[in-house]
Protein backbone atom coordinates (compact mmCIF):
# COMPACT_ATOMS: atom_id res chain seq x y z
CA UNK A 1 0.00 0.00 0.00
CA UNK A 2 1.93 3.36 -1.24
CA UNK A 3 2.79 5.54 1.61
CA UNK A 4 2.26 8.80 0.18
CA UNK A 5 -1.59 7.62 -0.05
CA UNK A 6 -1.30 6.70 3.48
CA UNK A 7 -3.65 9.71 4.64
CA UNK A 8 -6.55 8.64 2.22
CA UNK A 9 -6.32 5.20 2.75
CA UNK A 10 -6.56 5.73 6.37
CA UNK A 11 -9.37 7.86 6.05
CA UNK A 12 -11.10 5.24 3.82
CA UNK A 13 -10.73 2.62 6.64
CA UNK A 14 -12.30 5.31 8.86
CA UNK A 15 -15.33 6.08 6.61
CA UNK A 16 -15.93 2.12 5.64
CA UNK A 17 -15.85 1.02 9.64
CA UNK A 18 -19.42 3.45 9.30
CA UNK A 19 -20.63 3.27 5.82
CA UNK A 20 -21.38 0.58 5.14
CA UNK A 21 -19.83 -2.09 7.57
CA UNK A 22 -21.41 -0.58 10.84
CA UNK A 23 -24.81 0.46 9.27
CA UNK A 24 -24.69 -3.38 8.38
CA UNK A 25 -23.90 -4.02 11.72
CA UNK A 26 -26.96 -2.66 13.21
CA UNK A 27 -29.16 -3.83 10.10
CA UNK A 28 -28.17 -7.46 10.63
CA UNK A 29 -28.28 -7.55 14.63
CA UNK A 30 -31.71 -5.68 14.29
CA UNK A 31 -32.88 -8.77 11.26
CA UNK A 32 -31.88 -10.54 13.89
CA UNK A 33 -33.87 -9.48 16.66
CA UNK A 34 -36.87 -10.58 15.10
CA UNK A 35 -36.22 -13.83 16.46
CA UNK A 36 -37.44 -12.88 19.74
CA UNK A 37 -40.33 -12.86 18.36
CA UNK A 38 -40.14 -16.46 17.48
CA UNK A 39 -39.54 -19.02 14.76
CA UNK A 40 -42.05 -17.52 12.48
CA UNK A 41 -41.17 -14.25 12.65
CA UNK A 42 -37.47 -14.69 11.89
CA UNK A 43 -38.56 -16.77 9.21
CA UNK A 44 -40.58 -14.46 7.53
CA UNK A 45 -38.27 -11.51 7.79
CA UNK A 46 -35.09 -13.42 7.15
CA UNK A 47 -37.05 -14.99 3.71
CA UNK A 48 -37.27 -11.24 2.70
CA UNK A 49 -33.98 -11.39 1.58
CA UNK A 50 -34.72 -14.93 -1.19
CA UNK A 51 -36.76 -12.27 -2.66
CA UNK A 52 -33.79 -10.31 -3.79
CA UNK A 53 -33.02 -11.84 -6.82
CA UNK A 54 -29.82 -14.18 -6.46
CA UNK A 55 -27.24 -11.99 -8.83
CA UNK A 56 -28.48 -8.59 -7.16
CA UNK A 57 -28.26 -10.24 -3.84
CA UNK A 58 -24.75 -11.34 -4.51
CA UNK A 59 -23.59 -7.94 -6.06
CA UNK A 60 -24.83 -6.13 -2.86
CA UNK A 61 -23.36 -8.41 -0.78
CA UNK A 62 -19.72 -8.02 -2.73
CA UNK A 63 -20.29 -4.03 -2.93
CA UNK A 64 -21.76 -3.25 0.64
CA UNK A 65 -20.28 -5.68 2.71
CA UNK A 66 -17.75 -8.35 1.59
CA UNK A 67 -14.94 -6.31 -0.06
CA UNK A 68 -15.39 -2.79 3.15
CA UNK A 69 -15.19 -5.54 5.20
CA UNK A 70 -12.02 -7.20 4.34
CA UNK A 71 -10.34 -3.53 3.49
CA UNK A 72 -11.37 -2.50 7.09
CA UNK A 73 -10.44 -5.70 8.50
CA UNK A 74 -7.10 -6.26 7.08
CA UNK A 75 -5.68 -2.99 7.24
CA UNK A 76 -7.01 -2.67 10.64
CA UNK A 77 -4.95 -6.13 11.42
CA UNK A 78 -1.95 -3.73 10.77
CA UNK A 79 -2.70 -1.21 12.59
CA UNK A 80 -3.57 -2.94 15.79
CA UNK A 81 -0.17 -4.27 15.43
CA UNK A 82 2.08 -1.38 14.54
CA UNK A 83 1.09 -0.28 17.89
CA UNK A 84 2.66 -0.42 21.26
CA UNK A 85 0.23 -1.14 24.00
CA UNK A 86 0.83 1.10 27.00
CA UNK A 87 -1.71 0.41 29.59
CA UNK A 88 0.57 -0.76 32.47
CA UNK A 89 2.01 2.97 32.72
CA UNK A 90 -0.96 5.11 30.92
CA UNK A 91 -4.04 3.21 33.05
CA UNK A 92 -6.57 5.87 31.66
CA UNK A 93 -10.26 5.31 30.39
CA UNK A 94 -9.20 6.58 26.55
CA UNK A 95 -5.93 4.23 26.61
CA UNK A 96 -8.17 1.40 27.35
CA UNK A 97 -10.58 2.08 24.91
CA UNK A 98 -7.61 2.67 22.33
CA UNK A 99 -6.53 -0.81 23.22
CA UNK A 100 -10.30 -2.55 23.30
CA UNK A 101 -10.64 -1.35 20.08
CA UNK A 102 -7.64 -3.23 18.60
CA UNK A 103 -7.98 -6.27 20.25
CA UNK A 104 -11.82 -6.62 19.43
CA UNK A 105 -10.94 -6.00 15.81
CA UNK A 106 -8.42 -8.24 15.76
CA UNK A 107 -10.94 -10.87 17.77
CA UNK A 108 -13.85 -10.22 15.17
CA UNK A 109 -11.32 -11.07 11.94
CA UNK A 110 -11.46 -14.73 13.58
CA UNK A 111 -15.17 -14.36 14.62
CA UNK A 112 -16.16 -12.95 11.64
CA UNK A 113 -14.42 -15.87 9.32
CA UNK A 114 -16.15 -18.49 11.11
CA UNK A 115 -19.37 -17.20 11.50
CA UNK A 116 -19.30 -16.66 7.85
CA UNK A 117 -18.04 -20.13 7.39
CA UNK A 118 -20.76 -21.67 9.36
CA UNK A 119 -23.57 -19.25 7.63
CA UNK A 120 -22.93 -18.16 4.55
CA UNK A 121 -20.79 -20.72 3.27
CA UNK A 122 -22.59 -23.43 4.45
CA UNK A 123 -25.58 -21.73 2.28
CA UNK A 124 -23.33 -21.55 -0.73
CA UNK A 125 -22.73 -25.38 -0.26
CA UNK A 126 -26.67 -25.71 -0.77
CA UNK A 127 -27.67 -25.29 3.46
CA UNK A 128 -30.52 -23.53 3.96
CA UNK A 129 -30.19 -20.56 6.35
CA UNK A 130 -33.67 -20.12 8.99
CA UNK A 131 -34.00 -20.38 12.53
CA UNK A 132 -32.95 -23.88 13.22
CA UNK A 133 -29.36 -23.30 11.53
CA UNK A 134 -29.04 -20.52 14.55
CA UNK A 135 -30.37 -23.29 16.97
CA UNK A 136 -28.25 -26.50 16.47
CA UNK A 137 -25.51 -23.78 16.26
CA UNK A 138 -25.90 -22.38 19.82
CA UNK A 139 -27.28 -25.31 20.81
CA UNK A 140 -23.51 -25.41 21.69
CA UNK A 141 -22.77 -23.93 24.84
CA UNK A 142 -19.02 -23.23 23.87
CA UNK A 143 -20.36 -21.77 20.46
CA UNK A 144 -23.01 -19.56 22.15
CA UNK A 145 -20.49 -18.22 24.20
CA UNK A 146 -18.39 -17.54 21.01
CA UNK A 147 -21.53 -15.91 19.60
CA UNK A 148 -22.03 -14.00 22.38
CA UNK A 149 -18.37 -12.53 22.72
CA UNK A 150 -18.12 -12.00 18.85
CA UNK A 151 -21.62 -9.77 19.33
CA UNK A 152 -20.44 -7.58 22.28
CA UNK A 153 -16.88 -7.00 20.31
CA UNK A 154 -18.73 -6.22 16.78
CA UNK A 155 -21.27 -3.45 19.88
CA UNK A 156 -18.28 -2.58 21.28
CA UNK A 157 -15.90 -1.79 18.52
CA UNK A 158 -18.85 -0.11 16.63
CA UNK A 159 -19.36 2.30 19.45
CA UNK A 160 -16.38 3.18 20.01
CA UNK A 161 -15.31 3.40 16.63
CA UNK A 162 -17.88 5.94 16.25
CA UNK A 163 -16.49 7.64 19.12
CA UNK A 164 -13.26 8.02 17.05
CA UNK A 165 -14.78 8.52 13.61
CA UNK A 166 -16.69 11.47 15.09
CA UNK A 167 -12.47 12.39 16.58
CA UNK A 168 -10.87 12.03 13.02
CA UNK A 169 -12.89 13.43 10.54
CA UNK A 170 -12.46 16.55 12.90
CA UNK A 171 -15.92 16.58 13.99
CA UNK A 172 -15.94 16.63 17.18
CA UNK A 173 -12.47 18.88 18.72
CA UNK A 174 -13.32 20.13 22.05
CA UNK A 175 -12.92 17.86 25.24
CA UNK A 176 -16.49 18.97 26.16
CA UNK A 177 -17.97 17.61 23.18
CA UNK A 178 -15.46 14.53 23.00
CA UNK A 179 -16.77 13.76 26.88
CA UNK A 180 -20.18 13.88 25.62
CA UNK A 181 -19.37 12.01 22.55
CA UNK A 182 -18.16 9.14 25.01
CA UNK A 183 -21.75 9.07 26.62
CA UNK A 184 -23.71 9.17 23.78
CA UNK A 185 -21.48 6.54 22.40
CA UNK A 186 -21.68 4.26 25.59
CA UNK A 187 -25.68 4.51 25.23
CA UNK A 188 -25.00 2.88 21.41
CA UNK A 189 -23.12 0.60 22.81
CA UNK A 190 -25.88 -1.19 25.78
CA UNK A 191 -28.49 -0.41 23.04
CA UNK A 192 -26.80 -2.43 20.28
CA UNK A 193 -25.57 -5.31 22.91
CA UNK A 194 -28.99 -5.82 24.29
CA UNK A 195 -30.60 -6.33 20.50
CA UNK A 196 -27.98 -8.85 19.88
CA UNK A 197 -27.15 -10.86 22.85
CA UNK A 198 -31.37 -10.87 23.35
CA UNK A 199 -31.53 -11.56 19.22
CA UNK A 200 -28.86 -14.86 19.83
CA UNK A 201 -30.61 -16.05 23.27
CA UNK A 202 -33.72 -15.86 21.32
CA UNK A 203 -32.39 -18.94 19.31
CA UNK A 204 -31.58 -20.85 22.80
CA UNK B 1 16.14 24.16 57.53
CA UNK B 2 19.39 21.74 57.00
CA UNK B 3 19.66 22.12 53.66
CA UNK B 4 23.05 19.71 53.11
CA UNK B 5 22.78 17.94 56.57
CA UNK B 6 23.59 14.03 56.42
CA UNK B 7 20.39 13.04 57.88
CA UNK B 8 21.69 9.25 57.26
CA UNK B 9 18.90 8.22 55.19
CA UNK B 10 19.67 6.48 51.98
CA UNK B 11 17.66 6.86 48.69
CA UNK B 12 17.45 4.16 46.33
CA UNK B 13 17.82 3.99 43.09
CA UNK B 14 17.43 1.41 40.13
CA UNK B 15 18.99 2.54 36.46
CA UNK B 16 18.06 0.71 33.01
CA UNK B 17 21.75 1.59 31.73
CA UNK B 18 23.44 0.86 28.22
CA UNK B 19 26.67 1.47 26.96
CA UNK B 20 26.00 1.89 23.53
CA UNK B 21 23.54 2.22 20.74
CA UNK B 22 21.48 -0.85 20.20
CA UNK B 23 23.33 -2.57 22.91
CA UNK B 24 22.68 -5.01 25.49
CA UNK B 25 20.88 -3.24 29.18
CA UNK B 26 21.05 -3.90 32.37
CA UNK B 27 19.70 -2.88 35.15
CA UNK B 28 22.05 -1.28 38.12
CA UNK B 29 21.21 -0.55 41.80
CA UNK B 30 22.09 2.24 43.91
CA UNK B 31 21.67 3.95 47.25
CA UNK B 32 23.01 7.06 47.88
CA UNK B 33 22.70 9.21 50.84
CA UNK B 34 19.44 11.82 50.55
CA UNK B 35 19.55 15.59 50.67
CA UNK B 36 16.31 17.66 51.52
CA UNK B 37 15.49 19.20 48.08
CA UNK B 38 17.15 16.52 45.71
CA UNK B 39 15.58 16.19 42.45
CA UNK B 40 16.74 12.75 40.09
CA UNK B 41 19.10 15.18 38.57
CA UNK B 42 20.98 15.58 41.89
CA UNK B 43 20.70 11.98 42.55
CA UNK B 44 22.19 11.03 39.42
CA UNK B 45 25.28 13.62 40.33
CA UNK B 46 25.90 11.98 43.53
CA UNK B 47 26.16 8.18 41.68
CA UNK B 48 28.63 10.41 39.21
CA UNK B 49 30.44 11.60 42.36
CA UNK B 50 31.23 8.04 43.68
CA UNK B 51 30.04 5.42 40.70
CA UNK B 52 29.84 2.43 43.10
CA UNK B 53 26.10 0.21 42.69
CA UNK B 54 24.29 -0.55 45.86
CA UNK B 55 26.48 -3.54 46.54
CA UNK B 56 29.73 -2.20 46.20
CA UNK B 57 30.84 -2.98 43.04
CA UNK B 58 32.92 -0.15 40.93
CA UNK B 59 30.61 1.09 37.75
CA UNK B 60 30.87 3.75 35.10
CA UNK B 61 29.12 7.24 36.34
CA UNK B 62 25.48 7.14 34.69
CA UNK B 63 25.09 9.09 31.32
CA UNK B 64 22.13 11.62 30.79
CA UNK B 65 21.35 14.86 28.98
CA UNK B 66 20.27 18.01 30.83
CA UNK B 67 20.13 21.87 30.15
CA UNK B 68 18.13 24.12 31.84
CA UNK B 69 17.22 22.78 34.91
CA UNK B 70 14.27 24.24 35.38
CA UNK B 71 11.62 22.22 33.09
CA UNK B 72 12.01 24.95 29.77
CA UNK B 73 14.60 22.54 27.58
CA UNK B 74 13.41 19.42 27.75
CA UNK B 75 16.63 17.92 27.30
CA UNK B 76 16.50 15.97 30.78
CA UNK B 77 13.46 13.73 29.45
CA UNK B 78 13.20 9.73 30.70
CA UNK B 79 10.89 7.47 32.28
CA UNK B 80 10.92 7.80 35.60
CA UNK B 81 8.94 5.08 37.94
CA UNK B 82 7.12 4.19 34.85
CA UNK B 83 5.91 7.99 33.86
CA UNK B 84 8.33 9.38 31.54
CA UNK B 85 8.64 13.56 32.46
CA UNK B 86 11.60 15.83 33.24
CA UNK B 87 14.16 14.74 35.77
CA UNK B 88 15.06 18.43 36.59
CA UNK B 89 11.57 18.37 38.06
CA UNK B 90 10.93 14.93 39.37
CA UNK B 91 11.64 15.83 43.31
CA UNK B 92 12.72 12.81 45.30
CA UNK B 93 10.75 13.37 48.16
CA UNK B 94 7.38 13.16 46.32
CA UNK B 95 8.62 9.52 44.32
CA UNK B 96 8.21 6.34 45.58
CA UNK B 97 11.36 4.09 46.82
CA UNK B 98 13.23 2.21 44.97
CA UNK B 99 12.85 5.19 42.51
CA UNK B 100 13.25 3.45 38.67
CA UNK B 101 14.62 5.58 35.73
CA UNK B 102 14.38 4.49 32.47
CA UNK B 103 15.73 6.00 28.82
CA UNK B 104 12.57 6.96 26.69
CA UNK B 105 12.99 4.04 24.45
CA UNK B 106 10.96 5.33 21.96
CA UNK B 107 13.90 7.23 20.40
CA UNK B 108 16.77 5.59 20.15
CA UNK B 109 19.33 4.50 23.24
CA UNK B 110 22.68 6.77 23.05
CA UNK B 111 23.87 5.64 25.99
CA UNK B 112 21.90 4.95 29.95
CA UNK B 113 19.28 7.37 29.90
CA UNK B 114 20.79 9.70 27.18
CA UNK B 115 18.64 9.26 23.72
CA UNK B 116 18.69 10.87 20.57
CA UNK B 117 15.53 12.94 19.87
CA UNK B 118 16.37 13.63 16.15
CA UNK B 119 13.47 12.28 14.98
CA UNK B 120 11.22 14.82 16.50
CA UNK B 121 13.57 17.81 15.01
CA UNK B 122 13.23 16.06 12.01
CA UNK B 123 9.47 15.87 12.10
CA UNK B 124 9.38 19.51 12.77
CA UNK B 125 11.67 20.53 9.91
CA UNK B 126 9.45 18.08 7.68
CA UNK B 127 6.51 20.26 8.74
CA UNK B 128 7.90 23.54 8.46
CA UNK B 129 7.00 24.42 11.84
CA UNK B 130 8.30 28.11 11.46
CA UNK B 131 6.96 31.70 10.18
CA UNK B 132 8.77 32.24 6.46
CA UNK B 133 9.70 35.70 6.33
CA UNK B 134 13.09 35.84 4.59
CA UNK B 135 13.02 37.66 1.06
CA UNK B 136 14.88 39.45 -0.96
CA UNK B 137 13.44 42.84 0.37
CA UNK B 138 11.77 43.91 3.58
CA UNK B 139 8.07 42.24 3.43
CA UNK B 140 7.18 44.77 6.10
CA UNK B 141 5.20 44.10 8.86
CA UNK B 142 2.64 41.02 8.98
CA UNK B 143 -0.97 41.40 9.84
CA UNK B 144 -1.98 41.78 13.20
CA UNK B 145 -2.80 38.63 15.48
CA UNK B 146 -6.19 38.79 17.26
CA UNK B 147 -6.18 38.83 21.08
CA UNK B 148 -7.88 35.91 21.95
CA UNK B 149 -5.96 34.04 19.49
CA UNK B 150 -2.41 35.15 20.68
CA UNK B 151 -3.59 33.98 24.74
CA UNK B 152 -4.74 30.42 23.55
CA UNK B 153 -2.03 30.36 20.53
CA UNK B 154 0.75 30.85 23.12
CA UNK B 155 -0.06 28.15 25.15
CA UNK B 156 0.69 25.83 22.05
CA UNK B 157 4.29 27.44 21.41
CA UNK B 158 5.20 25.96 25.05
CA UNK B 159 6.39 22.73 23.57
CA UNK B 160 9.75 22.45 24.63
CA UNK B 161 10.32 19.10 21.83
CA UNK B 162 10.53 17.14 25.63
CA UNK B 163 9.65 13.86 23.90
CA UNK B 164 7.47 13.01 26.98
CA UNK B 165 4.07 12.95 23.91
CA UNK B 166 6.23 10.53 21.95
CA UNK B 167 7.35 8.22 24.63
CA UNK B 168 3.99 8.27 25.74
CA UNK B 169 2.40 7.21 22.76
CA UNK B 170 0.98 4.35 21.66
CA UNK B 171 1.59 4.77 17.97
CA UNK B 172 4.94 6.49 17.79
CA UNK B 173 8.10 3.51 17.67
CA UNK B 174 10.51 2.57 15.73
CA UNK B 175 7.97 0.45 14.06
CA UNK B 176 5.64 2.92 12.76
CA UNK B 177 6.35 5.74 10.32
CA UNK B 178 3.96 8.24 12.83
CA UNK B 179 5.61 11.87 13.41
CA UNK B 180 3.64 11.74 16.56
CA UNK B 181 2.21 14.89 18.59
CA UNK B 182 4.11 17.45 19.47
CA UNK B 183 5.33 18.60 15.39
CA UNK B 184 0.98 17.97 14.60
CA UNK B 185 0.34 20.74 17.93
CA UNK B 186 2.95 22.63 16.13
CA UNK B 187 1.70 22.44 12.67
CA UNK B 188 -1.90 24.00 14.46
CA UNK B 189 0.65 26.85 15.76
CA UNK B 190 1.65 28.01 12.74
CA UNK B 191 -0.84 27.79 10.81
CA UNK B 192 -2.73 29.80 13.48
CA UNK B 193 -0.19 32.92 13.17
CA UNK B 194 -1.44 35.15 10.84
CA UNK B 195 1.73 35.32 8.91
CA UNK B 196 2.54 31.31 9.35
CA UNK B 197 -1.23 30.76 7.68
CA UNK B 198 0.27 31.74 4.41
CA UNK B 199 1.76 28.55 3.98
CA UNK B 200 -0.87 26.52 5.53
CA UNK B 201 -1.68 24.43 2.67
CA UNK B 202 1.97 23.06 2.44
CA UNK B 203 1.94 21.98 6.51
CA UNK B 204 -1.21 20.46 5.98
CA UNK B 205 0.15 18.47 2.84
CA UNK B 206 3.19 17.53 5.25
CA UNK B 207 0.57 15.83 7.93
CA UNK B 208 -1.57 14.27 4.97
CA UNK B 209 1.74 12.36 4.17
CA UNK B 210 3.21 9.47 4.79
CA UNK B 211 3.60 8.81 8.79
CA UNK B 212 1.06 11.90 9.51
CA UNK B 213 -1.73 12.95 11.01
CA UNK B 214 -3.92 9.84 10.00
CA UNK B 215 -1.94 7.95 12.34
CA UNK B 216 -3.34 8.93 15.34
CA UNK B 217 -5.17 6.47 17.45
CA UNK B 218 -7.04 8.79 20.10
CA UNK B 219 -5.17 6.99 23.25
CA UNK B 220 -4.98 10.33 24.13
CA UNK B 221 -2.32 9.66 26.55
CA UNK B 222 -0.40 12.70 24.75
CA UNK B 223 -2.53 15.23 26.37
CA UNK B 224 -2.28 13.09 29.41
CA UNK B 225 1.48 13.24 29.75
CA UNK B 226 2.41 16.76 28.78
CA UNK B 227 4.48 18.40 31.25
CA UNK B 228 3.31 21.85 29.69
CA UNK B 229 -0.55 21.01 29.93
CA UNK B 230 -0.35 21.56 25.85
CA UNK B 231 -4.09 20.97 24.42
CA UNK B 232 -2.50 17.83 21.92
CA UNK B 233 -5.50 16.27 21.51
CA UNK B 234 -7.85 19.82 20.70
CA UNK B 235 -4.82 20.36 17.94
CA UNK B 236 -4.99 16.88 16.30
CA UNK B 237 -8.77 16.85 16.39
CA UNK B 238 -8.92 20.63 14.92
CA UNK B 239 -6.25 19.52 12.35
CA UNK B 240 -8.10 16.59 11.62
CA UNK B 241 -11.28 19.13 10.53
CA UNK B 242 -8.40 21.04 8.36
CA UNK B 243 -7.21 17.71 6.82
CA UNK B 244 -11.06 17.16 5.94
CA UNK B 245 -11.50 20.44 4.23
CA UNK B 246 -8.55 20.41 2.54
CA UNK B 247 -8.83 16.68 1.20
CA UNK B 248 -12.08 18.20 -0.44
CA UNK B 249 -10.27 21.82 -1.58
CA UNK B 250 -7.46 19.51 -3.42
CA UNK B 251 -9.66 17.48 -5.13
CA UNK B 252 -12.35 19.76 -5.92
CA UNK B 253 -11.02 23.05 -5.84
CA UNK B 254 -9.40 25.03 -8.68
CA UNK B 255 -5.92 25.71 -7.53
CA UNK B 256 -4.36 24.28 -4.13
CA UNK B 257 -4.11 28.15 -3.19
CA UNK B 258 -4.32 28.34 0.76
CA UNK B 259 -7.78 30.00 0.57
C1 LIG C 1 -18.02 -5.61 12.81
C2 LIG C 1 -17.25 -5.09 11.94
C3 LIG C 1 -16.52 -3.79 12.16
C4 LIG C 1 -17.06 -2.54 12.32
C5 LIG C 1 -18.51 -2.18 12.33
C6 LIG C 1 -15.96 -1.63 12.49
C7 LIG C 1 -16.08 -0.26 12.69
C8 LIG C 1 -15.05 0.60 12.97
C9 LIG C 1 -15.17 2.01 13.11
C10 LIG C 1 -16.43 2.81 12.97
C11 LIG C 1 -13.93 2.49 13.40
C12 LIG C 1 -13.56 3.94 13.67
C13 LIG C 1 -12.76 4.53 12.57
C14 LIG C 1 -11.92 5.69 13.02
O1 LIG C 1 -11.04 5.53 13.85
O2 LIG C 1 -12.14 6.79 12.51
C15 LIG C 1 -13.05 1.39 13.46
C16 LIG C 1 -11.73 1.50 13.77
C17 LIG C 1 -10.86 0.45 13.79
N1 LIG C 1 -11.13 -0.84 13.38
FE1 LIG C 1 -12.95 -1.58 12.89
N2 LIG C 1 -14.79 -2.31 12.45
C18 LIG C 1 -15.10 -3.64 12.25
C19 LIG C 1 -14.22 -4.67 12.11
C20 LIG C 1 -12.86 -4.57 12.33
C21 LIG C 1 -11.95 -5.64 12.20
C22 LIG C 1 -12.29 -7.07 11.81
C23 LIG C 1 -10.71 -5.14 12.49
C24 LIG C 1 -9.44 -5.92 12.47
C25 LIG C 1 -8.47 -5.79 13.31
C26 LIG C 1 -10.86 -3.74 12.82
C27 LIG C 1 -9.83 -2.88 13.23
C28 LIG C 1 -9.98 -1.56 13.53
C29 LIG C 1 -8.93 -0.73 14.06
C30 LIG C 1 -7.50 -1.13 14.39
C31 LIG C 1 -9.49 0.54 14.23
C32 LIG C 1 -8.81 1.77 14.80
C33 LIG C 1 -8.29 2.66 13.74
C34 LIG C 1 -7.65 3.87 14.34
O3 LIG C 1 -8.05 4.31 15.41
O4 LIG C 1 -6.72 4.40 13.72
N3 LIG C 1 -12.18 -3.42 12.70
N4 LIG C 1 -13.74 0.24 13.18
S1 LIG D 1 3.87 18.68 23.40
FE1 LIG D 1 4.36 18.62 25.63
S2 LIG D 1 5.08 16.52 25.97
FE2 LIG D 1 5.14 16.85 23.76
S3 LIG D 1 7.22 17.50 23.31
FE3 LIG D 1 6.02 19.39 23.60
S4 LIG D 1 6.21 19.87 25.78
FE4 LIG D 1 6.93 17.76 25.54
S1 LIG E 1 17.08 20.24 32.20
FE1 LIG E 1 15.82 21.44 30.89
S2 LIG E 1 13.90 20.53 31.24
FE2 LIG E 1 15.12 19.51 32.68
Amino acid sequence: MSKEREFLWRRLHSLLGVIPVGLFLAFHLSLNFTAVGGEQAYNDATGMMDKVPPALLLIIEWVVIYIPLMFHAFYGVYIAFTATLNNKRFSTFRNWMFTLQRVTGVFLVVFIAWHIFQTRIQKALGAEVEFNMIADIVANPVMLGFYIAGILAATFHLANGLWAFLVSWGITQSPRSQQIMTYVTAIVFVILSIVGVAAILAFV
Amino acid sequence: MPTTANTGRMVKIEILRQDTEGGQSRTEKFSIPYRHGMNVISALMEIQKNPVTEDGKKTTPVAWDMNCLEEVCGACSMVINGRPRQSCSALIDQLTEPIRLEPMKTFPVVRDLQVDRSRMFNALKKVKAWVPIDGTYDLGEGPRMPERKRQWAYELSKCMTCGVCMEACPNVSEKASFIGPAPLSQVRLFNTHPTGAMNKDERLAQIMGDGGLANCGNSQNCVEACPKGIPLTTSIASLNRAATVQMFKNFFGSDHMVD
